[in-house]
């Protein structure tokens, strides 16, 4: 909402008082100002000419000489505007002006004419375009004749003007009016307020004479007024009426809708004036369209109806979109000569509905959408009426066509001092709340310690004692509630145990060197279901905003891929990210999807990369199972954790393993396949995703002291050749389990492949630990044991080496 | 005898001093002061000295070897100060090469932020409640006081999945759906989370973001507990010298509604580019929780009043760290993330 200053002093004087000022009173006290627009732009030297003689530039086609009477000279200007022409009284900047955007106007030659200055268009002067009335839109703006030459053209144009930029919250609806705003300044100012007075000659003709309304769909449409002018005068409208109207952000058209926008800005209730003649019938009837119904709005669009759109018709074809937007058909023209004023009360949600569905939002709808003040429907009718008196010079005929089924009556609203007192933690006594109140022009009683209040209809947010308890406050000011601390129950607050491994998690990778990355929840369908490791119907939006970001992800490598891509692109060679975040699979009982949080890392490039000393390393499949490894070693889990070669889709076929949590699949890691490297131009990458929320919600046995070791272990080593296709886990589990209760530890320690070497064997050494915690073992005792070992071996086809 | 022992002395002597390794000089200690050295065989000879003399010849014996001991151990001193002196300089690196680099990875800003409040208020006796992104119509807006056609609603144009589920546009249905659970009981939470609206991505909006909400409900809950707690919260966030302020607002969940201001922590309130030149700075809006809430979730709101806040995340760390450009918090470039890796202040 855009409030000019000048404006509002017609209904509250704030002469006096700085804009900045005023501002910071009305945002501090409940609705913020924006901006504050200096619409003089700090311009001088901007005055009233007239245009005593216009020729045609000698050497240029589009260019004239023009001798401009300036007041205190005739100096020659030269204009290229198409509307230029003798007679006209014109804006001119003299030289040594200076316009908006720090345009100077200096002394100039224009293929070889002296120009003392310029003669503006609006445009020029700072207003936007859209808001110049067409007939000047493309030329120098000309004033009316009684504009007195060489006097400052600001105040004429009531540029001598600031602007507040109003950003409304959606409850203070009342503000969408310069009435509205009058309210809350007078209230913060504790001034008093100067409401329009409406008074105009009636004529003998009554308005029932000549306009029949039928009401059909009342629930849409509770109150509609019409009034009827005749013999108005369709013109421009005085240059005051125009200047408000731009300074709200409205373009001028003619003097009759002028008028109708005027009492929209001035009251908040939007009109619509229909030129009567091209309502044909003499009646008015509201109802709702029949589907497939068409019209053709003001905008000359060709619109098709359905049956929930409320349309104002002449009994036989719609005329207007009800509160949205008037029909071509019915527009007030050049020769109109009879006008009937339209004010109404249409149902917000009706309103809201049309307005989303044919993409139209206007002045009028969004005052609509908000519930308008029943109880100025009337009042707006009567003051637009005045005005076509005055301005159009109109004959009002008598009395209004009305339907009226709309409950007018306040909310009562009754509330003690206590509850407002003990909700804001102040004491503010009742004869301030009163005064507050009155400020407020909130009508109030005080009955047996309450304050009973009727809520005026133009503040349809009072509805409940909260909503006083907000007036007081806002009134009485936010500094001044003391700063306390709730008292509650005393607890200690906390982390659940699961967001504390959550932390353990991500600082654990971090600590392994993992950037953490946050990725997007929202991926494509082709990405949606890549890598995840379940198998689940997608989630998908209704109306996503593009292919992109259409369905919800199952997986959190696709845009941790892209991130890795996204790094390297930039020449960032080696990434290593990590995301903690959810996955989104199928579609639960209660209509949601099954969120299940997932840890994912991607790693790419070197991992050492320390090239000085010679030590560089890439990243391989082993430094990524480490840090899984070291994970989950962390989080108590190392014994339960195994890992499976397996075959994933867009994996590596030999370089992936499914990671088991007691024999469960709880994720995977490996290399991405190279043609999916390929595609994303990366090198070598490999990832790891992992169901976080399994992992964290499996609970880890008590961590008890082992005794430290008081006796001495013993280690042996095993070297064996086997062949290429036995993995060391399965070694591994041989020895584990032939070793008994004295085998403590064991550690592969080689592995070798190529010369030396049988084809299809390899070279693998472990070493193994024996240890008795209770005494120093007998060097039989270990023989024993690892002859079990090497037989165990022996039988699984394990060569021993010497 | 005599005369044969000084000059075994002075020999001696010599030799030590000659010695330049550790080696050499023990080759003399046992040339002279071995078993089978001189000095030993003339100990050993002085049985066949008169008896009058062994005495004299005995301490006389006595003093060289003391002597050339003494000598030897000086001399074994330096020389082995010389080696190790030598060694030294042979094992001098230089310093100035770079260091072994230790694995460093680091959490993202907006975890860093969010953790940061999340851990101000545990420390205020508050818990962490989370729920789920995809959320029901119902807690996303209308438990929330946003019944279906508010007007409201268009504050935050939402990704609807079907008519009743949408991706959440504030995390404030985790409040409405903890109080249903709490089935009256006093609560004091924090919800940190990810959201989703929609907006086109650019410079200072995210189809995606962080949001943390704060929710205090119980007996005797006034305003002026919200406003002590935020001072303390803003204190403790931005600096102990931040001064807020609290600027009426509307949100349909709470009445009275309130924004937060603090006092700008680049320039204490002057005015600069970062509050815009008004010495404030927008940080969070707020709230004493709307009767129909606490209804709808099961309280009685005669007898229970209730807080609740919600802040920006993303917004914090923009102003925190002067980050100009909301996309650098989702385009993961490890140049933006890596810088947030030390300790402030």
């Amino acid at each position: 909402m855009l409030v000019s200053t000048k404006w509002l002093n017609e209904y509250v004087n704030i002469n006096g008082i700085k804009p900045e000022v005023l501002a910071e009173k009305i945002t501090r006290s409940g609705i913020e100002v924006d901006s504050i627009i200096d619409r003089s732009h700090g311009m001088t030297n901007v005055v009233v000419g007239y245009v005593k003689e216009c020729v045609k530039h000698p050497e240029a086609d589009k260019l004239n000489i023009c001798q401009v009477d300036v007041g205190d000279e005739v100096t020659q200007i030269i204009c290229g505007a198409p509307n230029i022409a003798a007679g006209q009284k014109v804006i001119v900047a003299r030289t040594g002006a200076i316009l908006p955007g720090d345009f100077k106007i200096k002394k100039a030659k224009l293929r070889g004419e002296e120009s003392n200055g310029m003669i503006c268009s609006l445009q020029e002067l700072g207003i936007e375009g859209k808001h110049v009335a067409k007939a000047y839109a493309e030329g120098i703006y000309v004033l009316p004749n009684d504009a007195l030459v060489g006097a400052d053209a600001l105040p004429l144009l009531g540029l001598d003007d600031t602007i507040l930029e109003l950003d409304l919250t959606p409850n203070r609806s009342d503000a969408l009016s310069m009435l509205g705003v009058a309210y809350e300044v007078a209230a913060i100012l504790s001034q008093g307020i100067a409401l329009p007075s409406i008074n105009y000659k009636e004529s003998n003709e009554k308005a029932s004479d000549v306009l029949k309304l039928r009401v059909e769909a009342t629930k849409d449409n509770p109150m509609y007024v019409a009034k009827v002018v005749k013999n108005v005068k369709i013109g421009e409208s005085p240059l005051w009426l125009q200047n408000y109207l731009m300074a709200a952000g409205v373009r001028p058209h003619n003097n009759v809708v002028d008028i109708t926008n005027y009492v929209l800005m001035e009251y908040g209730q939007p009109l619509h004036a229909f030129d009567y003649d091209r309502l044909k019938t003499g009646e008015i009837v509201v109802r709702h369209a029949i589907e497939g119904e068409r019209i053709t709005t003001l905008d000359d669009a060709d619109r098709t109806l359905n049956t929930h759109n409320l349309v104002i018709t002449n009994g036989e074809e719609p005329v207007a979109l009800a509160g949205v937007m008037g029909g071509a058909n019915s527009e007030v023209h050049e020769g109109t000569t009879t006008v009937v004023i339209e004010s109404a009360y249409f149902a917000p949600s009706s309103v809201r509905q049309t307005s989303k569905e044919v993409g139209l939002r206007s002045d009028a709808s969004t005052r609509f959408e908000k519930g308008v003040d029943p109880n100025r429907v009337q009042e707006a009718a009567e003051r637009a009426a005045q005005l076509m008196a005055e301005i159009a010079g109109g004959e009002v005929l008598a009395g209004s066509v009305v339907f009226d089924e709309l409950d007018k009556t306040p909310v009562q609203i009754t509330v003690s001092p206590d509850y407002i007192n003990n909700r804001l933690g102040m004491k503010i006594s009742m004869d301030e709340m009163l005064t507050i109140l009155e400020r407020l022009r909130i009508p109030t009683q005080a009955i047996n310690g309450k304050l009973v209040i009727d809520a005026p209809t133009r503040r349809q947010d009072l509805r409940i004692k909260e909503d006083i308890i907000e007036e007081i406050a806002r009134m009485h000011g936010y500094d001044e509630i003391p700063k306390t601390l709730p008292v509650t129950e005393s607890k200690p607050g906390g982390l659940t145990p699961y967001q504390a491994k959550r932390r353990i998690v991500r600082q654990f990778l971090e600590g392994a060197g993992l950037l953490q990355a946050i990725t997007y929840s929202l991926t494509s369908k082709e990405q949606s279901q890549a890598y995840a490791l379940e198998t689940a119907p997608v989630t998908e939006l209704l109306m996503p905003m593009s292919e992109d970001r259409a369905i919800l992800r199952q997986s959190l490598i696709p845009h941790m891929l892209e991130a890795a891509t996204y790094n390297v692109a930039r020449r960032i060679d080696s990434v290593s990210i990590y995301e903690t975040g959810s996955v989104f699979l199928g579609v639960e009982e209660d209509g949601l999807p099954r969120e299940v949080e997932h840890v994912a890392a991607v790693l790419t490039g070197k991992w050492v990369d320390n090239a000085w000393q010679g030590e560089t390393k890439k990243v391989d499949f082993f430094v990524l199972k480490g840090i899984i490894e070291g994970m989950m070693d962390r989080l108590g889990m190392s014994a339960s954790l195994s890992f499976e070669q397996a075959s994933l889709e867009g994996m590596h076929p030999g370089r992936t393993a499914s990671i088991l949590l007691n024999g469960e699949n709880i994720g995977m890691v490996g290399q991405i396949h190279p043609t999916e490297q390929k595609k994303r131009d990366l090198k070598e990458t490999y990832v790891m995703e992992i169901n976080l929320e399994k992992v964290l919600s499996t609970n880890t046995d008590e961590l008890l002291y082992v005794p430290v070791p008081r006796y001495p272990s013993m280690s042996r080593d095993i070297a064996l050749v086997v062949s290429t296709d036995t993995s060391a886990g399965t070694l591994e589990t041989i020895i584990r389990q032939a070793g008994g209760k004295l085998l403590k530890d064991v550690k592969l320690f080689d592995l070798y492949e190529g010369d030396n070497v049988e084809d299809g064997k390899k070279s693998i050494a472990f070493s193994l630990t024996y240890f008795d915690p209770e005494r120093t073992l007998t060097d039989e005792e270990v023989v024993k044991a690892h002859d079990k070992v090497l037989n165990a071996l022996t039988e699984a086809d394990a060569q021993l080496r010497g | 005898m005599e005369k044969q022992l000084q000059q075994l002395k002075e020999e001696a002597l010599v030799k030590i001093q000659e010695a330049t390794s550790v080696k050499e000089l023990n080759d003399v200690r046992v040339a002279y002061l071995g078993k089978k050295g001189p000095i030993t065989d003339l100990l050993k000879g002085m049985g066949k000295l008169p008896a009058e003399e062994r005495p004299k010849m005995g301490a006389l014996v006595n003093v060289v070897r003391e002597s050339v001991t003494e000598s030897l151990e000086a001399r074994m001193a330096l020389l082995e100060e010389e080696a190790i002196n030598a060694q030294l300089a042979n094992e001098a690196i230089d310093v100035t090469l770079p260091g072994r680099p230790a694995p460093t990875g680091n959490h993202h800003p907006l975890t860093r932020v969010v953790e940061e409040i999340e851990d101000f208020f545990i420390s205020m006796g508050y818990e962490i409640a989370e729920g789920p992104e995809v959320e029901k119509d119902y807690y996303n807006f209308e438990a929330l006081n946003l019944p279906k056609g508010h007007p409201a609603r268009d504050m935050q144009d939402s990704f609807y999945i079907s008519e009743d589920v949408l991706l959440r546009t504030h995390t404030s249905p985790v409040q409405a759906r903890t109080m249903e659970a709490k089935g009256g009981e006093a609560i004091k939470i924090i919800c940190p989370g990810k959201v989703y609206r929609r907006d086109n991505d650019d410079a200072t909006h995210s189809h995606q973001f962080t949001q943390i909400e704060g929710l205090v409900v119980g007996e005797n809950i006034r305003m002026s507990d919200l406003k002590g707690t935020l001072d303390l919260f803003a204190k403790k966030m931005f600096g102990e010298e931040r001064e807020i302020r609290l600027r009426p607002s509307f949100f349909p969940f709470t009445e009275p509604s309130v924004e937060m201001d603090i006092s700008c922590f680049k320039c204490g309130g002057d005015g600069c580019n970062v509050c815009k030149k008004t010495g404030w700075i927008e940080i969070l809006g707020a709230g004493m929780v709307h009767p129909n809430v606490l209804q709808m979730a099961g309280y009685d709101p005669t007898a229970v009043t209730g807080f609740a806040f919600g802040m920006g995340p993303e917004r914090i760390a923009m102003l925190k760290y002067g980050v100009e450009d909301i996309r650098h918090f989702y385009t993961n470039d490890t140049r933006f993330i890596s810088q947030f890796h030390r300790t402030e202040a």
